[in-house]
């Protein structure tokens, strides 16, 4: 089974380099970090021309602030790589006819769907915590900002896209390609907009909209995972300079505690054996 | 047991998908070196049939064995060749890609020269590095053809093979079928193209609203048509006669007097059998 799994994992990397997938996601993160570099090295530039506030050290809030950024745009670009690697695992494959002569081989479908998901997952976890370090030493090096936990954040945002990967696995089995696409940018979007939501709830004082972004954040564990990643950056900032940063952009800080990680698991568990069950049952 | 079983053995099998009833009970069987023809309508339910063998498709009811062993288990699988009628490779790779992936996911002992051998036997030795979106659609096929003989299977499904091949690919894949059927390899072939099957099966079963409507040998099922016998006064035609009653026919018409210029046996073809078979019942 092993072996299986390992033929077929090569092959969709194989495919997702020779589709050119890889290398126009490349260029834009090229495109991305260049961007990324210089908006650093000015907004620093800006920054160390200005005398330090007695509450604030605008090095630490800006750095968070860029690397949040940074964090955002990595975690979306592995998103999208996550999804065009897997939209049409199975239902879109089986429509084009791509699927049937890889099936009725000995492997099983199993085998087969297992492949997809450590080829994308191998993939998009890669990918983010490659960006993810680049814009962390760029950071580093042109702004004079380092988090104090520099390998939480990129671990739990690859978690976070590897969990992509899985639901967007389970979208194949049951929605064709471009549906399955489209609902899977609708649910991280509803993650997003979950996060936004708690920060609006924060900043108002409302316990009924912080619990409504804390549930949506647990059903769609990747915003939570997201917002962990947020708050390993920010754990060391206190007082005034805290509660600027966690107010980032584009969702907040929040620290899912010690059940995140092996619901996060057991999520993924669950999501792949509800995809697992599905195409075994599929008439192809 | 497995080694004594028939390559194909399907017996009552059903299948509804929603509402729709695509098979009402078929049975079918595929001896080992036999060549099976698989005839219908579009809509009879033969590409369905052939899906259940291969494991892509959960019959509703019935049991389907493929040498024994349960269709869709790896045992099966793993005896079994298949091309889909609808199917594709990814355009990215080449011939010889396509082969060694399904090389492996055949655990086929076969290596650079199985490959090499196969694309030969399918004319597609000079495009063995040429990518799939570079071939044409009958090129293709004719690696599908190659990709469903990977790790010499004991049962090849075929399902319109010949579908997108000009007269020259059709020549080709009969010759490789009475090839297969020479080496003991069991063949059911799902064709529209009567003469084709009439050519090269040995049996033949058709099938119509999901259930088998007639089977026998080619000339089983071609009904004999009596005999004609061309005389000085004109042809005459016995309906009702055999082969075997020739002989007696022409020395009684000779006694007769009569001069005999020809004689000639009437059959019915394979196609007006068919079309009988699958005619839809009159109320």
């Amino acid at each position: 089974m092993i072996a299986d799994v390992n033929t077929i994992a090569v092959y969709a990397l194989r495919e997702a380099l020779r589709r050119k997938v890889l290398i126009v996601v490349l260029i834009l993160t090229g495109a991305f970090l260049a961007l990324y570099g210089w908006g650093t090295a000015e907004t620093f530039d800006a920054v160390t021309a200005r005398p330090d506030e007695p509450l604030v050290r605008e090095q630490t809030v800006v750095g968070a602030t860029l690397l949040g950024l940074a964090m955002f745009v990595t975690l979306f670009l592995g998103t999208v790589l996550a999804v065009f690697l897997t939209l049409n695992a199975v239902r879109g494959d089986a429509e084009r006819g791509l699927l049937q002569p890889l099936v009725v081989r000995p492997m099983g479908r199993v085998s087969l769907l297992l492949g997809r998901f450590f080829a994308a997952a191998t993939v998009c976890g890669g990918y983010v915590l490659l960006v993810y370090g680049i814009a962390v030493l760029l950071t580093g090096t042109l702004g004079d900002f380092t988090p104090d936990d520099i390998v939480g954040p990129g671990i739990a945002l690859a978690a976070a896209v590897v969990v992509v990967v899985g639901v967007a696995l389970l979208g194949s089995t049951v929605l064709s390609a471009t549906a399955n696409g489209i609902a899977v940018f609708m649910v991280f979007g509803a993650g997003l907009a979950a996060g936004l939501m708690g920060q609006i709830g924060e900043a108002l004082n409302s316990d009924a909209l912080e619990d409504i972004a804390s549930i949506a954040a647990w059903v769609l564990p990747f915003e939570a995972l997201y917002q962990q990643a947020l708050h390993f950056l920010t754990d060391s900032t206190q007082n005034f300079e805290r509660v600027i940063v966690t107010l980032g952009p584009f969702g907040g800080a929040r620290d899912g505690g010690p059940l995140l990680w092996p619901w996060a698991v057991a999520y993924l568990a669950m999501v792949w054996a509800a995809a697992a069950w599905r195409f075994g049952r599929m008439d192809l | 047991m497995a080694a004594t079983a028939p390559a194909l053995s399907v017996a009552g099998v059903r299948k509804r998908f929603g509402r729709t009833s695509a098979l009402n009970g078929v049975d079918l069987e595929v001896q080992p070196g036999q060549l099976v023809g698989l005839l219908g309508p579009n809509g009879a339910g033969k590409s369905t049939l052939t899906k259940i063998a291969c494991g892509l498709v959960r019959p509703s009811d019935g049991a389907v064995r493929i040498a024994g062993h349960p269709a869709g288990s790896a045992a099966a699988r793993a005896v079994t060749g298949y091309l889909a009628e609808l199917f594709r490779f990814p355009g990215w790779a080449s011939a010889d890609e396509v082969l060694q992936l399904h090389q492996r996911l055949a655990r086929s002992p076969g290596d650079d020269g199985e490959r090499a051998e196969l694309l030969a036997r399918v004319g597609l030795s000079e495009a063995r590095h040429r990518r799939v979106e570079e071939m044409s659609k009958g090129m293709q096929q004719r690696l599908g053809i190659a990709q469903a003989l990977i790790g010499s299977p004991r049962l090849v499904l075929l399902d319109e093979p010949t579908s997108a091949l000009d007269p020259a690919g059709r020549r080709l894949v009969r010759d490789l079928l009475v090839d297969l059927r020479g080496r003991g390899v069991a063949v059911l072939l799902n064709s529209h193209l009567l003469g084709e099957v009439e050519q090269v099966c040995d049996h033949v079963t058709i099938i119509a609203r999901g259930t088998t409507v007639a089977s026998g040998t080619p000339p089983d099922l071609a009904r004999p048509g009596g005999v004609e016998i061309e005389t000085e006064g004109g042809t005459q035609h016995f309906p009702d006669a055999t082969r075997e009653q020739v002989p007696d026919l022409v020395a009684q018409l000779v006694g007769a007097g009569e001069r005999i210029y020809d004689v000639r046996v009437v059959t019915g073809t394979l196609e007006e059998a068919y079309l009988e078979a699958v005619a839809e019942p009159q109320p």
